[in-house]
């Protein structure tokens, strides 16, 4: 190409480049914007107070609320946040710190077989190991198969951002006499921070949505309970379960328990970036 | 410091008494048939030298002559590289570091070092780099860390262009500056022997005369091992000078005498600049 040759027609294209990317991402960002709108605004229609404080009640009788579900879904992500999140993390951490770690073979395919086995089937996993055992289903099961299902990718995003950490930090930290272990929980964990947290987002949201795998493992539970030691009810099982009821009433509860469901996510999210916010 | 424990005197200082050097020298770190292999590749081979408590010891020698591979294996920064592997020993007061037993991070707290590239940690303030070690080694007293921030920097020469902004970011400092803040960080944990690897390649004349100076200053304390490719500055700085080619200690010596009778042809060629 000529240097400073045909001003104009490079100005030209370079705009219709410009609208042929825009229109792209706007195909790409369309159907996302389609279905959080449904949701928005079908579910937001369906909401009200009893929603959010009166658990489940039969249709003659109003068709109740969903806070069953809601209890049900914090209780279970958050234990299951802890428990995957900190196995995830423990996972990655041994895999980008210490390469040579002879468990790392056994490790890497453990977490390919879970990332690559459906969510139904790691309900099968912890239903055969601690249904069956306990002879009943458990908030606490739920929690256990959620957390699986968080395990493979908190583990994989954790040890792709902390692999992102220049070596030059490790061996800053070693050189001050910092023992291993220190300078990877101290310095390079928070280098990565953000990345981890993204990660762990990520799971916490698949989690969240996962009604499948607590088939087998919470029940479902049509009661109000605080305790993970009985059934336990989420809002990825209603949806599930109401989506397919004749009754508008309860279609309107997925939709509102969709929206909620959303919500949650969205808002753990947020608050994950808040509080790690550059200070 | 500690005890000192009766010491075979080694050739090379029986050569450097001949030459009418002070009688109070004593190593601090002592090599002995030092080799480090990056695979089956030599990296650094069979080098024997001591150095002395109290003084400052210059490397040269041109690029890839593993200058920057003896350094590190004299703090055992090797052992976090899994292809590098360290036959020979390397002595700290008498005691071989390599020896089975030894905590690496021990010496290693004993033995700080300066990176060639800057290194601050990407995430913390220009204070909290300068405390890393100490923070994380258990001291939590404000006035304590206070302290060691100002005379850190203060003998790194960055204190006064930084005492206004201790708590901007380590990165947003400017290259030169971030390796003074580098070497304040190493400083601030108190080591007995400090390994700078081309400490000044990154510097301006200014600040690299204050790290000179610096090292004058410091040697009361501490003993120093410095990478240079600056003769000038391996001339003024140092006390002893080794000068390495192709992997291999040729000579070593007082710095005086390295520079006006060496006796080996090739470091005579290298000084005169006739390569390298
Ligand atoms: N991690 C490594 N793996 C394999 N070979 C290496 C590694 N690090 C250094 N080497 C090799 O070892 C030799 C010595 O390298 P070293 O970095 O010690 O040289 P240097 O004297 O510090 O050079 P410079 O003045 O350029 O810094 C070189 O041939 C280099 O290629
Ligand atoms: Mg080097």
């Amino acid at each position: 190409m000529r240097p400073g040759g045909n001003l104009e027609r490079r100005k030209l294209f370079d705009r219709f480049m410009l609208g042929l990317l825009i229109l792209g991402s706007l195909l790409v960002v369309a159907p996302l914007v389609l279905v959080l709108g449904k949701v928005f605004l079908t579910g937001l229609s369906a909401l009200n107070l009893a929603f959010f404080v009166e658990p489940y009640r039969p249709l003659d009788e109003g068709g109740g609320g969903l806070a069953h579900a809601i209890v049900g879904t914090l209780m279970m992500n958050l234990l299951a946040l802890l428990i995957g999140g900190l196995l995830g993390l423990a996972g990655g951490i041994l895999l980008s710190e210490y390469p040579d770690h002879p468990v790392n073979p056994f490790l890497r395919v453990i977490s390919d077989l879970l990332n690559g086995l459906p969510a139904l089937l790691k309900g099968l996993v912890i239903y055969t190991l601690f249904v069956i055992p306990m002879g009943r289903f458990t908030g606490l099961a739920g929690a256990l198969a959620l957390a699986l299902v968080m395990v493979p990718i908190v583990l994989r995003a954790t040890e792709g951002v902390l692999k992102l950490v220049p070596w030059s930090v490790r061996e800053a930290g070693l050189a001050l006499g910092l023992p291993r272990w220190r300078v990877i929980l101290s310095l390079v964990l928070p280098s990565a921070l953000p990345g981890v947290i993204t990660g762990l987002m990520l799971g916490f949201a698949r989690a969240a949505g996962e009604a499948a795998p607590l088939y087998f493992t919470a029940g479902g539970n049509l009661n109000l309970s605080f305790s993970l030691g009985d059934q336990v009810e989420s809002l990825a099982l209603t949806i599930y379960k109401y989506a397919g009821e004749p009754s508008p009433v309860r279609q309107e509860q997925a939709w509102a328990a969709s929206l909620v469901l959303t919500l949650l996510v969205l808002a753990a999210g947020l608050l994950a970036r808040w509080a790690t916010r550059k200070r | 410091m500690n005890e000192q424990r009766p010491l075979t005197v080694p050739p090379k200082l029986e050569a450097a008494r001949a030459g009418g050097l002070e009688a109070d020298l004593k190593p601090r770190m002592e090599a002995q048939g030092l080799t480090v292999y990056y695979g089956k590749k030599v990296g650094v081979g069979n080098v024997s030298m001591p150095i002395y408590a109290n003084r400052v010891t210059a490397l040269i020698g041109p690029s890839g002559c593993g200058k920057t591979t003896f350094l590190r294996a004299l703090n055992r920064m090797h052992d976090l590289t899994p292809v590098a592997r360290v036959e020979g020993k390397a002595l700290l007061d008498g005691q071989d570091i390599y020896a089975p037993g030894v905590d690496p991070v021990d010496v290693r707290r004993r033995i700080g070092m300066v990176f060639q590239k800057p290194n601050p940690f990407p995430t913390l303030t220009i204070y909290d780099n300068v405390i890393a070690g100490l923070k994380l080694l258990g001291v939590r007293r404000k006035n304590v860390l206070d302290e060691a921030v100002e005379r850190s920097l203060q003998q790194a020469a960055l204190w006064d262009e930084v005492k206004d902004r201790l708590r901007a970011p380590g990165m947003s400092l400017s290259g030169g500056q971030q390796q003074r803040l580098c070497i304040a960080r190493a400083l601030a944990v108190q080591p007995e022997v400090l390994l700078m690897d081309e400490p000044t390649s990154a510097l301006d004349p200014i600040s690299t005369q204050s790290i000179e100076d610096l090292m004058s200053e410091l040697k009361k304390h501490v003993t120093v091992v410095i990478v240079t490719h600056n003769m000038q500055q391996a001339a003024r700085v140092s006390d002893f000078t080794g000068y390495f080619l192709t992997g291999e200690l040729v000579e070593f010596g007082p710095t005086s005498q390295v520079f006006t009778m060496p006796k080996d042809p090739r470091t005579e060629a290298y000084i005169t600049g006739r390569f390298g």
